[in-house]
């Protein structure tokens, strides 16, 4: 791998830039493999990544059925935090945000984590407590959190429409300081660069299409590319996730929606933190080139289709104009969506099967980028030992039969 | 934006309906026989298919009855509707 620095930088340049190699190689898949990652998004290369750095299994291969990169690592909106309401949610949330405060350095890949800080508006009174109870539960677990009046949401924010008189009267709001966004394809990219230096195989263009098991356990994966057998298969496909695991008879709590984006063409820098309103549905910031990036709600029906429904751009926008005077008159240059895999108690599944050897990664629903390193290491971990870490332990499949379910409808429902 | 069709208004832009989940999943007759994994497949586990789907809908401002919706959910393409007497 080549370290990328400033020394570097100049020695390169200086040759004119000739000889820099691609930052991972083209694999072709090889007949056999100790652990098997499907999905060459953020998780299953983070995934990929730890499995080799911490626990030395490097015989790995992750298999993409597109491009890596292609799906929710490269749709979603960003946005990173760790401010959830209950226990378990915070510790793996807390985890994963401590992973992104030394990620750049960690991949040698600059990943433009931004701590920016990041609001959570309140329109009532009833939000207002419920905040409130969000910002002592999340104090007790060390995470870091404020609640914050109308005026001192003013000062933080001064385009927002604090007045009274509005369709959506802002009453104040919390905020996680440490809070932010982060480059999400280099997420992805980094990841990868790394994972491959380690010798992790990335096979991109091969899709499964089959999972082969015996007695009760997986042994091989068809693919569009061969047979490949593998000792343990981790699947880490978000909205395919019921797909993939039909093919080996389970049956998932997940139903697959579109969740759209949209940005618009750049300004010059007019606010800092990420803002976020739940009952709204809407969250926006401004990327450092200046377009405002904004998210919606999901589609209701279930589809694993990518354009999503115009209605909610509609409503999406308005909530925007509303909240935010200064921006009707700013264009929109492009709109897309993502397939997302929503849980009924809107947690993820970091789980094993009751088919031996086949782990799940899915579930992640609207809020999975923020999770990234923090679910990569623990499914890394689930892997190699064949069994949780204490932190994924209560986001096993069987908490749907046991009825431990981890509702964070609360805190992530919309407002990712 | 999609095109309901309802069987007994027509064809209606779906702003009008209410999404009610995958359809065929009867409610036990009797709940206290069934174990807690068949309690959770009822209440949870879901098909979810990529592909034809079949759906409920309810008409909520129009005729404010349910129906059934056939659609491919990888294209979003109505494959048919029908009533719950008319269903297989």
């Amino acid at each position: 791998m080549q370290f990328y620095s400033l020394p570097n930088l100049i020695r390169r340049g200086l040759r004119g830039h000739r000889d820099w190699t691609p930052a991972w190689r083209k694999a072709e898949p090889k007949p056999a493999y100790d652990v098997v990652i499907v999905g060459a998004g953020g998780h299953g290369l983070a995934t990929a990544y730890y499995l080799a750095k911490l626990h030395g299994i490097t015989n790995v291969a992750v298999l993409e059925r597109g491009w890596l990169g292609g799906g929710n690592i490269g749709r979603n909106t960003a946005i990173v935090r760790s401010n959830y309401l209950w226990d378990a949610s915070a510790h793996i949330y807390e985890f994963s945000l401590k992973l992104w405060e030394g990620l750049s350095q960690e991949l040698n890949y600059n990943v433009m984590f931004s701590q920016r800080g990041l609001l959570n508006i309140a329109h009532s009174e009833q939000e207002m407590r419920d905040l409130a109870r969000r910002v002592s539960a999340n104090q007790l677990n060390g995470i870091d959190a404020e609640l914050l009046s109308n005026d001192e949401m003013s000062k933080l924010v001064p385009i927002l429409n604090t007045s009274p008189d509005t369709r959506y009267p802002v009453l104040g709001g919390t905020l996680q300081r440490r809070g932010g966004v982060a480059r999400h394809d280099a997420v992805a990219w980094g990841y990868a660069r790394a994972a491959d230096a380690l010798g992790v195989d990335i096979v991109e263009n091969c899709e499964v299409t089959g999972i082969r098991t015996a007695d009760g356990r997986v042994t091989s994966l068809e693919t569009t590319r061969g047979e490949i057998r593998a000792g343990a298969v981790g699947l880490v496909v978000a909205g395919n996730a019921s797909v993939l695991a039909s093919m080996a008879g389970i049956r998932l709590p997940i139903q697959s929606h579109p969740l759209q984006a949209l940005v618009t063409e750049p300004l010059k820098p007019i606010f800092d933190p990420v803002v976020m309103s739940s009952a709204v549905h809407v969250y926006v910031h401004q990327t450092d080139r200046g377009e405002l990036v904004l998210g919606a709600g999901i589609d209701a029906p279930v589809s694993y289709d990518l354009n999503g429904n115009f209605r909610i751009i509609e409503h999406v926008l308005a909530a925007v104009c509303e909240l935010f005077p200064i921006f009707s008159r700013v264009r929109m240059l492009r709109q897309w969506a993502g397939t997302v895999d929503v849980c009924p108690d809107a947690s993820p599944i970091i789980s094993g099967t009751p088919i031996k050897g086949l782990f799940m990664n899915c579930g992640w629903g609207t809020g999975g980028f923020k999770a990234t390193p923090g679910s990569g290491w623990v499914f890394a971990h689930t892997l190699a030992h064949q069994e949780p870490h204490p932190l994924n332990e209560p986001f096993a499949l069987d908490r749907f039969t046991t009825g431990a379910l981890i509702d964070e409808h609360g805190a992530a429902a919309v407002a990712h | 934006m999609l095109l309901i069709p309802c069987p007994w208004c027509g064809p209606r832009e779906d702003d009008e309906f209410t999404f009610g989940g995958e359809a065929d999943i009867p409610r036990p007759t009797d709940p206290d026989a069934l174990t807690d994994e068949e309690w959770a497949d009822y209440l949870f586990m879901r098909d979810n298919r990529r592909g034809r789907h079949r759906e409920q809908w309810c008409h909520t401002a129009g005729c404010r009855r349910w129906f059934i919706v056939e659609r491919d959910t990888a294209t979003n393409q109505i494959l048919g509707a029908s009533t719950y007497d008319a269903s297989p």
